[in-house]
Formats: C-alpha cells, sequence, structure tokens
C-alpha cells in the first residue's frame, strides 16, 4: 500500500473569510465521523442489493468483473462436480471478483449513505406538518400534502409552515434549522427580497399569511430530498467522458487478454511445454488489468462530491453545476455583503469652508436621529463619540421626519423651523439650489476625492446653506485579499459588482484585491458582462438574491441564489447557499475542482497499476512454457520463485485489485488534498503521487500478498 | 555502440532539427494559401487544376464533406491502382512481360490498398513481379497522393484547433493539391537528380544481362528507380522498386544517399509540427509535440543501435565477434542500419536498409514497438501529427481532471465526443493489429485449394486465381521463416506493420497468400480510414467550440511536464496493450537469446 | 457529398499522369543527359559486354579473387531477386546450419549456417581454427547484392589473393587501399571495399594470372 495515499486529506478549511451570517465554513450538515457505524451497516446491506446485473450494468468496467465473477463461479462449481483443475484456485478468484463488485458496491452506497441519512430527516420534517389553508375568511385544517399552489395558508408562532411560499402578509421570524442547520432566527416579510419561506420551517414569532408556490412533490424539501439521495443523479459531463476513456480502456484489455489465449496456443505449441491459460486465470488477469479501482469508486466520487458541496450548506440541483463551478474562469462578486461588510459607516464629517466641524456633525446627527439603518446609526454614533454630541429626545421638539426615497435620494428632518437634509451630494445641491442658496466649489472637490478613495460622500445641508460632508466608508472583510489570490493563482478571475460609482468602485476593488469590478451596475449591465464574458469562452460564476438577479443567474455557468432571497432567484440559480453566505462560491469552486482531480487522479493511478500487474502475472503465468521468462518475473512470483505455481501471483493480484478498492474509498470520499496552486504545479504534484506512486505501490503488495498466500497454503 | 555511430545518429538529428523551422514556415504559408516563391511557377497549374476538377478555392467545407472527398479521393485511386494492376501484362513498359499470373486478385487487392493508404506493405518481391508501369503509374502516384491525404487531414484537425466557433475545416481538394504541388513536387524534382548523379537508375531499360567476372550470368534488374526512390522517402511509403527496398544497391548506393533517404523520411513530418504551432498561433505547443516525438525517437534509436551493437552471443560463441551483421549491408554498418531501421518506423515509411527479422529481439521489438505507438514518433507525413494531436487528447484529458478543470487543449474544451473518437481509433487499431495476428499464429485454413474455404478466398475478389502452390494454403503459422517467438513475432510484426500503415517487415513471412493478403489488406484499410474518420470528427468538433483562454487555471501544454505526460500516454498505451504479445514475442526471444536456446 | 465525386474521378487523373507520366519521364530526360553512366545502372562495360555493375556484387569463388559476403538473393547475388536471409538471432538454421539428409539422394537440403561459413572462410584463408572472423565475411546482406566487404575482410584475403596471382602481399594490400572508400566526409557510413571493383583491378593489374572462367556458371 502507497503510504502517501493514506493520509487522509483534509476537508476543505480555507482562511475563514469573516463577517456575514454564515463566517463558519465547519460543515453543518456532515455526520459527526465519515464512517458513521449506521451508515457502514446500511451500506453493507446496499452492497449486496446493487449486485443487480441491471444495475452494474450502468458501470461497464464493474459490469466485466460482474460477467467474469459469474463465469469464474461457474467453472469452479464444474470443477467441484467434475473434479478436474483446482477449485481451490478457481474458487479463490471468483470469490474475489465478487468482493470486487461488492466493495466497489460498497463504496457506493457508503457515498450515497450520508445523503441518505440527511434525507431521512429532512423527511421528518415534511410530514409533521399540517396547514391552515384560507378559504374565503374561514380557515380549515388540511395536511401539508394537499396544498395546491395559489393556495394560501396561516402560519403563526410555533407552527411548521406547511410548503414553500411567499410571504403576502405580516412579517414573522423563522427558524430555518431543519433546512439549514442555522439556528439563529431569521426574519421573513411581505414585499421586497426576504419574502420566500420554506416547507418544513417553523415561524417562531408573529403572524403570517403564505401564497403557496409549489405544489407536492415539487417543494423545495422535495427537491432537496432527491438531491441529497441522489435519486435522480445523472452523470455530469466529465464524468460521462470519463466513462467513455474507461469503456474504451476496458474494451482493449479485453482484447489483448482474449487474443493471449492464441497466442499462448501459438508459443505452448512452439515450446514444446506447458499448457495455455485456463478461463479462470484469463479472467482474473483482464480484471486485474481493467480499470476496476477507478471504474469502482467514481460513482462514489461524484456523489461525495455532491455530498461536500451539501456539508457546506449549499445545494446544488446538479452535479453539472458542481462541475461547472471547478471550471470557472469568471467570479462575480456583489461588493456588499461579499467583499464588503454589508453596511457602510461613517468615518469622517468634512465641513465646507466657513463651517465648524461640530456644526456639521449636530447637523448630521439630527439628520440621522430617526434614520434606523446602519448608515444613520453609524453617523450618530460617529457624531457622539467623537464631538460628545448625544443623542437628543426628539419627543420634545416638533420634529418632522423626511424619510429617503428613490426620487429625492434624500433624508432628513424638519426641526424647530430647521430643514436639516442629508443624501447624495447632487440631490443636496439641487435641494439647495431651489431654495436660492449658493454651492460652494469645494463641495464638488471634496465629493471627489471621497469617491476617488472608496468612499461614499454624503452631503449635509441646513436650510439653504450646504454645511460639508460625510464620509462613509466601506469597510472590507478580513482575509478576501488572501481569498483572491488564491482565486487568481487558480486561475479564476474576480471581478466585483457595485452600484456605486467608477471612482468608489476602483478604490474598494484595489483595497479587496479583486481583478476587475463593474461600477453603477444595473442588472442589465451584470447581464451583459456575463454574456460578454462567456462569448470569449469563459465560464462565469455569480451569486445572487433578488428578483432582480433571476435573468443574471440563469444565464451564469453556475448561480448561487441565496436562500434568504426570492423564489425567483431560487427557481433561476442553479445551487441555493443555505447560509445566504455569498463568499460561499468559493468553497464550491474549490469543492468542484477537487472533485475533477480526485477523478484524473485515480484515474492515472489505477492505469498505472497495470505496469506492475503485467510484471506480476505474465511471467508467472508462461514460465511453464518458457522458462525464459524468468528474468523479467522481478517479484520471483510463481515457479521458481515463491511458490510452485503461477496460481498464487495472479490470485496476490486479484486480490490486490479487489482491497485497493476498499482502501482507497476514504480518498473517494473525502477527495484529494486540494491546493490553491497553480495547474502545472498541481499537475506535477499530483502525477508524481498517483502516477508515480500508482507505478511503484503494487509491487510491494502484491509481493506481500503472495506470500500470505503461500504461507496460508491457499496457492 | 562506437563514438562515430554515436556521432553519426546525432549529426542526422541535429540537421533534421536545423530542417524544421524553414520547412515548417514554408508549408504554414503554403497551406494558409499566402504567396510563396513558388506561386509564379505553380500558381496558374494550381488554378487550373481547381477548374479541371471543378472545385472552388475558398470554399470550406465541413468535416462530413471533408471525410467525404477524402475517403472519395482514395476509392478511387484504389479502383484505379486495381485495374492497372490486373491489366498490366497489356500495358506497356513491360519488358519483363509480368501479368496477372505474377499479380493474382488478392495480391492486386493487397497492393492496391497497401499504396492507397501509405502503407506500401509489399506481399510481393517487385523484381519479379511488377512491370515498369505497374510500378511508374499504377503505384507511385499513390506515395504523392497519400502523402497528399495525410497532410490535409492533419491540415484538417490543426484547423479544427486553430478556428473557433466554424463550419468548416479547410477544403480537402486544395491542402491535397497544394501539398503535391508546392510540397512534394519541387522537392522530389531536386531529390531524384541527386539519387540519380548517386547511382539510382532511372531508365527504361530491359533487365540487364551480364557476364560476371567470373564468367556467370547475371541478370540485373532496372527501371526508372530514382524518380520513385523520391517520392517514397519523402512521403514516408517506402514501397521499394526493389524487394530489397533500401539495402538495394541500386536504391541506396552511397552513405550519404542512405542519409539524404533518412532525412527525407523526417523532414515533412518533423516540420509539420512547426505547421501546426505556427497555424495554431503558438510555436511552442509545436516544439512541445516533436520534442516528445524526439525523445522516444532518440530512446528507441540508441536501444536498438546498442541492442545491434551488442550482437548475438551464438554468433560470437562461434569465433565472429562484434555487432549483429546479419541482414546488414557494409557500407551502412550497423549505426546507420540501426537509425534507418528507427527512422523507418517512427515514421510510418516501411522502407528498410537492413533487414529487421535478422535484428537481435530487443533490436527488431523496437521498430515494432514504434509502429505500436501508433505511429505518432514524428509518424507518417501527417499521419504523424494528427496520430500525436489524438494523443495529446488523451493526455489532456487526463491532466485535465488531474487539474481540476474541464480538460481544454490549445483552448477548446476536450468532451465526450473528442475521448469517444480518440478511444474509437485507439480501439480499432488494438483490435486489428491484436486480432490479426492471432488469427495468422493459429489458422489452419484447408490445404486444398479446391476446398470451399480456400476457393473462396482464392478467386477473391473475382477472376480467377493464377498460381497453385499448395504452401500458400493450410496452417497460416507456417508460412513464418523462423520458428518460435520469433515466428510469432514475425506474424505480430506483419499486422502492426498493416494497421500501422508502415509497410516494413520481418520479411521472412510468406505473406503472399489469399489470407495475408486480404486481411493484412484489411488491417491496412482499418488503419488509415478508421483512424482518419474519427480524426476528422473530431477536427469538425473542434473546429465549432469557441476558445476558452487560457489563464493559471489552464494546464499549459508547451511545457516539459506536458511532453513527459504525452510519452508517458503514447507509451503506456502501447506498453498495456501490447505487452501480453510483445512478452511471447521478442522480450522471450532475447533471453533465449541470451541462454542459447534456437528454434 | 455527391458534388465531390467529379474533382475525386479528376484529380486521381490529372494527379496520376502528373506523378505518374510527366514526373518520371522528365527525370529520365534529365538524368540521361545530366548523369548517363548512373542513370543507366553504372554499368561496366569490358570489350563492349556488360560484365556487371559498380553498385551490384557478384559471386566470386576462385581463389584468385577477392571473395563477396555470403548472399541470399536468389542462387547468390541474383540481382534479379533481391533479398536477404531473414533469419532471425535465434534460428537454428542460421546459428547452427542444415546438413544434407543422406536419406533423400535428390534433394539437397543443407544450408550454411553462420558456423559452416565461418570453417570455410578460416580454410579459404588459411586461418586458425579458432580465429575470429569479420561479421561481414559470414552474414547474409540484407540486399544479397552487397559489392562491399569490410576491409578487414579484405585484408584476411590478400594473402590468399596474392598466392593465388603469384603477386605480391604488398601489391595486392596496395590494390585494396586503392579500392577502399572511406566514410563520407569522414563521418557517414563505413569504411568499405568495393569487391567487384577491386577484382577487375587486379585483373587489370595482374592481367596473366586471370583466373579463368568457371566451367559451369553459377546460378
Amino acid at each position: 500500500m502507497a503510504t502517501v495515499l493514506d493520509k487522509p486529506s483534509s476537508p476543505v478549511t480555507p482562511p475563514s473569510a469573516g463577517g456575514g451570517r454564515g463566517g463558519q465554513f465547519r460543515p453543518k450538515n456532515a455526520p459527526s465521523s465519515l464512517f458513521d457505524p449506521k451508515i457502514i451497516k446500511r451500506a453493507v446491506l446496499e452492497s449486496f442489493v446493487k449486485l443487480d446485473p441491471r444495475t452494474v450494468a450502468k458501470n461497464p468496467v464493474m459490469f466485466v468483473v460482474e460477467v467474469g465473477s459469474v463465469l469464474t463461479t461457474f467453472y469452479w462449481v464444474r470443477e467441484l462436480v467434475t473434479k478436474t483443475g483446482n477449485p481451490l484456485f478457481t474458487g479463490q478468484v471468483a470469490l474475489w471478483l465478487w468482493f470486487t463488485v461488492l466493495f466497489a458496491n460498497f463504496a457506493e452506497a457508503m457515498a450515497e449513505g450520508r445523503g441518505k441519512a440527511q434525507a431521512d430527516s429532512l423527511r421528518k420534517a415534511k410530514t409533521q406538518s399540517t396547514a391552515r389553508r384560507l378559504v374565503g375568511n374561514k380557515e380549515e385544517s388540511v395536511p401539508g400534502t394537499a396544498l395546491r399552489k395559489d393556495d394560501l395558508i396561516v402560519c403563526e408562532a410555533g407552527e411548521v409552515i406547511a410548503g414553500d411560499g411567499v410571504v403576502v402578509e405580516g412579517i414573522a421570524s423563522v427558524d430555518e434549522s431543519a433546512i439549514t442547520g442555522e439556528s439563529a432566527p431569521v426574519i421573513r416579510e411581505s414585499g421586497g427580497d426576504r419574502d420566500a419561506v420554506t416547507g418544513g420551517t417553523k415561524v417562531l414569532s408573529d403572524r403570517i399569511v403564505i401564497r403557496i408556490t409549489a405544489n407536492p412533490g415539487e417543494s423545495f424539501l422535495d427537491r432537496m430530498i432527491s438531491l441529497v439521495e441522489g435519486a435522480k443523479r445523472q452523470k455530469t459531463p466529465n464524468e460521462i467522458a470519463l466513462s467513455i476513456l474507461l469503456a474504451g480502456l476496458t474494451v482493449i484489455f479485453l482484447l489483448a487478454v482474449v487474443t493471449l489465449l492464441p497466442y499462448a496456443v501459438y508459443s505452448v505449441r512452439a515450446a514444446g511445454s506447458g499448457v495455455a491459460p485456463s478461463v479462470t486465470v484469463l479472467v482474473a488477469l483482464l480484471v486485474c488489468l481493467i480499470p476496476t479501482t477507478i471504474g469502482g469508486l467514481l460513482s462514489a466520487i461524484g456523489i461525495a462530491g455532491m455530498d461536500r458541496v451539501m456539508q457546506h450548506n449549499v445545494l446544488a440541483m446538479s452535479g453539472k453545476a458542481v462541475e461547472a463551478a471547478g471550471d470557472v474562469n469568471t467570479l462575480l462578486l456583489d461588493k456588499t455583503g461579499t467583499i464588503t461588510l454589508g453596511n457602510r459607516q461613517a468615518a469622517e464629517f468634512l465641513p465646507l469652508p466657513g463651517v465648524t466641524v461640530e456644526e456639521l456633525a449636530n447637523a448630521a446627527q439630527l439628520s440621522s436621529l430617526a434614520d434606523e439603518t446602519p448608515e444613520g446609526r453609524s453617523i450618530v454614533v460617529l457624531a457622539k463619540e467623537k464631538y460628545g454630541l448625544r443623542g437628543r429626545e426628539l419627543a420634545a421638539h416638533e420634529a418632522e421626519f423626511i424619510p429617503f426615497t428613490a426620487q429625492t435620494r434624500m433624508s432628513g428632518v424638519n426641526i424647530d423651523g430647521m430643514e436639516v437634509r442629508k443624501g447624495a451630494t447632487d440631490s443636496v445641491k439641487k435641494f439647495v439650489q431651489e431654495k436660492g442658496g449658493r454651492i460652494p466649489t469645494e463641495l464638488d472637490e471634496i465629493t471627489t476625492r471621497i469617491a476617488s478613495a472608496g468612499g461614499t460622500p454624503l452631503a449635509v445641508s441646513l436650510n439653504d446653506k450646504v454645511l460639508g460632508i460625510i464620509y462613509l466608508k466601506d469597510v472590507v472583510k478580513g482575509g478576501m485579499r488572501e481569498r483572491f489570490d488564491a482565486l487568481r493563482a487558480m486561475g479564476i478571475k474576480t471581478v466585483m459588482i457595485t452600484g456605486d460609482n467608477p471612482l468608489t468602485a476602483k478604490a474598494i476593488a484595489d483595497e479587496a484585491g479583486v481583478d476587475d469590478f463593474l461600477a453603477q451596475a444595473t442588472p442589465e449591465d451584470k447581464m451583459a458582462l456575463i454574456k460578454k464574458e462567456q462569448a470569449g469562452g469563459k465560464l462565469v460564476a455569480m451569486t445572487g438574491d433578488g428578483t432582480n438577479d433571476a435573468p443574471a443567474l440563469a444565464q451564469a455557468d453556475v448561480g448561487v441564489a441565496m436562500n434568504s432571497g426570492t423564489q425567483a432567484a431560487k427557481e433561476a440559480g442553479n445551487m441555493v447557499d443555505l447560509d445566504s453566505n455569498p463568499t460561499k462560491l468559493i468553497e464550491v469552486v474549490e469543492i468542484g475542482k477537487q472533485l475533477l482531480m480526485t477523478r484524473g487522479a485515480l484515474t492515472t493511478f489505477s492505469i498505472a497499476n497495470d505496469v506492475a500487474k503485467y510484471f506480476a502475472i505474465i511471467p508467472a503465468m508462461f514460465l511453464a512454457t518458457y522458462a525464459e521468462l524468468g528474468s523479467i518475473n522481478f517479484l520471483k512470483l510463481g515457479p521458481g520463485g515463491t511458490s510452485s505455481s503461477a496460481e498464487s501471483a495472479i490470485l496476490a493480484c486479484v486480490i490486490f485489485n479487489a482491497l485497493i478498492i476498499i482502501a482507497l474509498i476514504p480518498l473517494a470520499l473525502r477527495g484529494i488534498a486540494y491546493k490553491p496552486i497553480s495547474a502545472a504545479a498541481t499537475l506535477r504534484r499530483n502525477l508524481l503521487i498517483y502516477g508515480f506512486g500508482g507505478l511503484v505501490a503494487p509491487f510491494p503488495a502484491i509481493w506481500i500478498i503472495d506470500r500470505f498466500l503461500v504461507l496460508l497454503r491457499l496457492a | 555502440m562506437t563514438f562515430n555511430g554515436i556521432l553519426q545518429i546525432a549529426l542526422f538529428f541535429g540537421v533534421l532539427l536545423l530542417t524544421v523551422k524553414p520547412m515548417g514556415l514554408f508549408m504554414a504559408r503554403v497551406f494558409t494559401g499566402e504567396r510563396t516563391f513558388l506561386s509564379p511557377v505553380f500558381g496558374p497549374v494550381e488554378r487550373g487544376l481547381y477548374r479541371l476538377f471543378g472545385v472552388r478555392e475558398d470554399e470550406d467545407m465541413k468535416w462530413t464533406t471533408y471525410a467525404f472527398a477524402m475517403l472519395a479521393f482514395s476509392v478511387m485511386g484504389l479502383f484505379l491502382t486495381y485495374i492497372l494492376l490486373r491489366l498490366q501484362g497489356v500495358l506497356p513498359l513491360n519488358p519483363q512481360g509480368y501479368g496477372p499470373k505474377q499479380m493474382t486478385p488478392d495480391l492486386a487487392f493487397n497492393t492496391a490498398v497497401s499504396f492507397t493508404t501509405n502503407t506500401n506493405w509489399q506481399s510481393y518481391a517487385p523484381d519479379y513481379t511488377l512491370s515498369y508501369f505497374s510500378n511508374m503509374v499504377a503505384l507511385a502516384p499513390h506515395n504523392w497522393m497519400s502523402a497528399a491525404t495525410g497532410i490535409a487531414v492533419a491540415l484538417a484537425l490543426v484547423r479544427g484547433f486553430a478556428r473557433r466557433s466554424a463550419e468548416g475545416i479547410g477544403n480537402f481538394w486544395v491542402d491535397a493539391t497544394r501539398a503535391i504541388l508546392y510540397v512534394l513536387l519541387p522537392i522530389s524534382l531536386f531529390y531524384a537528380l541527386i539519387l540519380v548523379q548517386q547511382g539510382v537508375p532511372q531508365n527504361f531499360a530491359e533487365y540487364t544481362k551480364a557476364a560476371t567476372l567470373e564468367g556467370a550470368s547475371q541478370t540485373i534488374g532496372q527501371g526508372p528507380v530514382a524518380s520513385q526512390e523520391a517520392i517514397k522517402m519523402l512521403g514516408t511509403n517506402g514501397g521499394g522498386f526493389f524487394n530489397a527496398n533500401s539495402a538495394h544497391p541500386y536504391e541506396n548506393p552511397t552513405p550519404l544517399t542512405n542519409f539524404l533517404e533518412m532525412l527525407s523520411i523526417f523532414l515533412i513530418p518533423a516540420a509539420l509540427t512547426y505547421t501546426f504551432g505556427k497555424m495554431v498561433g503558438n510555436v511552442r505547443q509545436g516544439w512541445a509535440l516533436l520534442g516528445a516525438m524526439s525523445v522516444m525517437f532518440l530512446v528507441g534509436t540508441f536501444v536498438c543501435y546498442g541492442f545491434e551493437a551488442a550482437g548475438n552471443p551464438q554468433v560470437q560463441a562461434l569465433g565472429v565477434p562484434g555487432g549483429n551483421y546479419e541482414g546488414k549491408e557494409v557500407r551502412f554498418g550497423i549505426a546507420n542500419s540501426a537509425l534507418f531501421a528507427a527512422i523507418t518506423t517512427a515514421a510510418s515509411c516501411g522502407a528498410v536498409n537492413s533487414m529487421h527479422d535478422s535484428f537481435t529481439p530487443i533490436g527488431g521489438l523496437i521498430p515494432l514497438f514504434n509502429i505500436m505507438s501508433g505511429e505518432v514518433i514524428f509518424g507518417g507525413v501527417g499521419a504523424g501529427l494528427y496520430g500525436m494531436l489524438m494523443f495529446a487528447i488523451l493526455a489532456v484529458f487526463i491532466a485535465g481532471l488531474m487539474v481540476g478543470r474541464t480538460p481544454e487543449y490549445l483552448g477548446k474544451k476536450i468532451e465526450q465526443y473528442e475521448v469517444k473518437m480518440a478511444m474509437l481509433a485507439t480501439l480499432v487499431l488494438a483490435a486489428s493489429i491484436l486480432g490479426g495476428t492471432a488469427l495468422g499464429a493459429n489458422l489452419n485454413l484447408p490445404k486444398e485449394p479446391e476446398s470451399t474455404f480456400a476457393t473462396k478466398l482464392n478467386q477473391f475478389p473475382g477472376t480467377a486465381y493464377g498460381s497453385s502452390s499448395d504452401t500458400f494454403y493450410g496452417a497460416t503459422y507456417n508460412n513464418v521463416n523462423n520458428s518460435g517467438p520469433h515466428g510469432l513475432t514475425e506474424i505480430l510484426y506483419a499486422y502492426t506493420s498493416a494497421t500501422g500503415n508502415n509497410g516494413s517487415a520481418f520479411a521472412g513471412i510468406t505473406a503472399n497468400t489469399p489470407f495475408y493478403n486480404v486481411t493484412l489488406g484489411l488491417a491496412m484499410l482499418i488503419g488509415r480510414f478508421l483512424m482518419i474518420i474519427p480524426l476528422l470528427a473530431i477536427a469538425g468538433s473542434l473546429a465549432a467550440k469557441k476558445l476558452v483562454p487560457a489563464s493559471a487555471g489552464t494546464f499549459p501544454t508547451d511545457t516539459g511536464t506536458f511532453v513527459l505526460l504525452l510519452i508517458g500516454v503514447v507509451l503506456i498505451v502501447g506498453a498495456l496493450t501490447y505487452l501480453p504479445a510483445l512478452a511471447l514475442g521478442p522480450i522471450v526471444e532475447q533471453f533465449q537469446m541470451s541462454g542459447g536456446k534456437l528454434f | 457529398m455527391l458534388r465531390q465525386l467529379r474533382p475525386a474521378l479528376m484529380s486521381v487523373l490529372a494527379f496520376t499522369i502528373i506523378t505518374g507520366l510527366f514526373f518520371p519521364f522528365a527525370i529520365t530526360g534529365i538524368s540521361q543527359v545530366l548523369f548517363p553512366k548512373q542513370a543507366r545502372g553504372s554499368l561496366i562495360e569490358q570489350n563492349g559486354k556488360i560484365i556487371g555493375s559498380e553498385l551490384i556484387g557478384q559471386t566470386f569463388a576462385q581463389p584468385g579473387y577477392f571473395h563477396s559476403r555470403p548472399s541470399a538473393a536468389g542462387g547468390g547475388y541474383d540481382a534479379g531477386a533481391s533479398s536477404g536471409s531473414n533469419l532471425g538471432p535465434t534460428s537454428s538454421k542460421l546459428i547452427k546450419g542444415i546438413e544434407d539428409d543422406p536419406a533423400t539422394k535428390d534433394a539437397d537440403e543443407s544450408y550454411s549456417g553462420i558456423p559452416q561459413l565461418a570453417v570455410a572462410y578460416r580454410k579459404e584463408n588459411n586461418l586458425a581454427a579458432d580465429a575470429s572472423v569479420p561479421a561481414d565475411a559470414v552474414t547474409r546482406s540484407a540486399s544479397g547484392l552487397d559489392p562491399e566487404i569490410s576491409p578487414e575482410n579484405a585484408a584476411l584475403q590478400a594473402p590468399r589473393v596474392a598466392a593465388a596471382r603469384k603477386l605480391g602481399e604488398d601489391a595486392v594490400r596496395k590494390l585494396v587501399d586503392e579500392n577502399t572508400a572511406g566514410r563520407t566526409l569522414g563521418l557517414f557510413g563505413e569504411p568499405r571495399v568495393n569487391v567487384v571493383l577491386l577484382n577487375l583491378a587486379l585483373d587489370k593489374a595482374a592481367p596473366d594470372s586471370k583466373p579463368k572462367p568457371a566451367a559451369s556458371p553459377a546460378p
């Protein structure tokens, strides 16, 4: 056994990006251990169920092994009955061939096992629910399964939401832990981008009315169950291509082994000694040569990859999406919430000439007292901390609050005859000019300066006078630069999407270390960017949550919708992040790459193994015909070497071939170690470990097994 | 191995490398339709030919059309050759009076297929089978046309990589015509004249009757040798004018002609890698392919040379020291014989200047394995490049997975369609070689020509069969000249050579029997067209794809790592497929030779 | 698709004519003018009779001539049937040879393998029974028409030829040297002695001792 392979690869633990409500990358849905005894028990049973030839036939490599098992079993029985041949040997070959198939089935069942366990708990959430359906003004109690699209239901605190839907009335805090594993409740309210609720989640407070959006069997929970179970798992494009390669290799080896018989007949005739190999020996040779290692683990790798995505609380709608994630060239990341902390914070007050800082701070604080946005709060706090201005009790005054609207792009307060406003510089300018005020030239200078430094300028005015500017600053999350550097090393370009003006965008882009940015982005701009990148042959990934993101999510090759987002967004994307953490995209990319790498590495390993098997079997097989072949019998197996016959060598290879599948199951399930280094470096590394390792490893292993067999007098 | 021997090999390779860039650049210009210094001469001829053919120079073909045109061209040539060969008795330039008795139907089929497919396997000894007319008009034109076909197919595949979102992969007629007019014709013209100057005959005289110094009579074969010799090497065809091929003093009289013949085998295959690099816009990609070819070639050459120079201990025990001289000419010696053998099999030429059958087992394994590699170590004109690109596709597929990306080569994604086609080609070749050998090594045909099966084979594909010697029937494995493992190698070599479209032989085998003529003919057809068609399909599929821009995540295909990987894939696919057969052939024989076992 | 049939037919015909007729005739025409001797096969004429070609080896059996290598072409140096032995390294026929089966009186099954050839060579040239023999002297060439032998081979034969011709060994060696070609440019190929030309030179240098034509010509 190659020790290099036994080194468990640690699950992906990227540097924490901090911030956001995710922030934690420990897989939440993962069972406590890779080998949960319950899962193992179920997998063992499953491995026998999967012996059904109709199931095995989907995997040409293993199908050949199963046919071989049947064939050798037949010969074994015949030898037992007719008392000819060597039933001990034939029986052992047959046994180990059956084991080979069983081990492959076991690997697949293990990979599926974790999903199944999870599906079971999800099903529980589903079956418990009953619903209060609104008919006219009356409520009626119906089972969750009776709900149809466009039904209205009511949910109150303590009740489980019976189906997917949108909140049409009310606001509530909802516990979504049944699906996301995240225990902190989330707010769901009608209107806006937080109106989607999922069946199986629980309302913790208040009362909401929900319009059902999915028929039974089509709900998110249903889809999730079938996804984690892998019930409708389709092979991914690369998996199909690899299967073709493996099937092709299998046929080549079939040819090589089938034609070996006539060559052997010729040789026996020419040498006048020895006998042509038996069918059992040829079958054993064939099974040793065909790529059973990767063939047996291929589907397990795929399922485990999906499962790893799931452990990161991302629900991939198809394996294809995960695979595509590994290929992504361009990553579109929303600035807010992904690259920067969700909120900008006031950093400084910049008064215009003739205005004191205190005056400005005072007005700014006044205008923000009623502003419950994080930005507004940060202004109040800054004024208090820096200038000792305490928040005042406004009730004492006659105050009228002017809320922010998209038209005015300002907010403020009218208090004691004073009109205080804060907002975008242009808007405030316009407001002041309408009042007949004068605009100092310095205003634009400061505005530009702040914008170019990546900040957001907010102008503050008092009546017809502009007082100055509040400098709102974006705060870039910690560790982002390192992550973008890692992505760059993998060849992935990051593009920051922001509604900010180009100057602001550039400054933040520089600070965060992204490669490019799209400023003042509208959904149309985003769409155009995706199409442009795709036209250049690139694969684009993006995250989104709003309804207006839906077309872009659909257009992108990998679209990750936030679970907190709208139903439309979730429908359009091909993944849903249950944690609603946009940074997660990076992990998904890594898992996608790891998935392909594991397949490639095990394929290489499997093929490299064949060299050793040839050297173990061929000389041993023909020593009786051509004694001279002893010269390439490096392992000294077979007659004249470790035993009196070639059978121990053949059996040792068959056993090695079966055991290596078991030995590599952990690797297949975890994926091979992944490092964000360039492709060339990755290739060198994997070629060395799995190519060269695969070439060398079987020699000692086969030798040891052979010694055991001889020692135990099994051959 | 001697210092001079190593020096000769090194010099050959050095000179070859010097030709790569100018020749490759020239071909890139020719095949992208740019003007060259030859345009004033051949431009009008070229346009005249297009008018005659009824084709438009600017018409772009889809891969299916391209494949159909290529097939139509080949099949048309095949029929014409078959008819001319069968009719040689009534055609002119036949001083020796050879007729259908020599050129039986199965032999005519085998020969027509052989020359059409650029194999030039010769089941017959031309010296006493073929008229000058047959050599010159029925066979030699295929040396040009099959070479042009190979170049055209390679270009089509290169365009598949170079183009983006395109429907077509070029125009077969234009590619083939330009290959003949601008590349093959001018070089052959000067080359043939140099050969004549060195002593290669060029006449239409009867065989010369000479009275030797000791008074014996000697019949010396003559003919238009030089004109056929030039293109035979340049087009990697290899079909000799005489039975002994390039070992015959009339085909290869001096060390200088030998050097030129070796160089001309590799000239176009080597330069095409540069043409490829140029056309895909990155010459390093071409150098990488050339690098992989060179490493495999040089290693093989030195192994072969080493074993030939070490010689046969059984012969040395008889008081004959030194290397293995059996089947080698004094003027070439061991180094040039080993080098020529490696070249002619690495490229799918098949001309020989020494008898591979008499090589030491491992010395003979190298030529055999060179062909088994899929004829990608330089390979046939065009065929080597497209074969190597097929392996590159497989290599990139595995490498791509290992770096965690959908594999891409030169910006083109390698997906299931490409893998399927590449595997199909690999598989069919393996099936043809292994299956054919399995039959040849064991089939026991009815001994009497009258019996039904033999009669059927006998009459294939039509008219009556001329000669009837019963050595042509019976056990097919008795047609070998050597017993033991060496006999198996002779059969294996025959099917490998036919499938690989090489044409060289372990010439002891008596292949001019209905069984071998027909099965080897089929192997040649399979090896040629079931390789080309999947590759053209790949070309079509690739051309339609978008170009994925390279990034740090793309694994670079112009580096040493890739070269090594490519070599690894070629060797491993070859080794895994053929190791059992090789173990029972040359490998065991090598140990038997050292151990003194004879058959 | 079917549109491609016309170009297929026309191109095959056109290229056959260009490359199968024009080209060889053009080469023939030019070379007959430029290199007439070589184009006709580098034939050697003596007294109006063609006695062979400079490039094609001949069988020499008489002691007064240098002997060529063994040949597998027809019955030996049959220039209408070029061929090597194609015997492999584990061939008993090659390594041991075959002796005539006395049971079949009509047929001669014997085949001279390397040991028989080596014994004969040593005997002809008065060498010790265990003397080393040059490889080219006992191996069959690829073409069966190899006109040349190695200088070592010629050197071992020189005393025999000198004795048969009653010439000084030095004189014979001088002729050998004159007919020895070195490597081209000192690099390519191997040093070699053209047997046909050497024997011609011998006849010219010592016409009196010219061996008589054999009574029954070799096949």
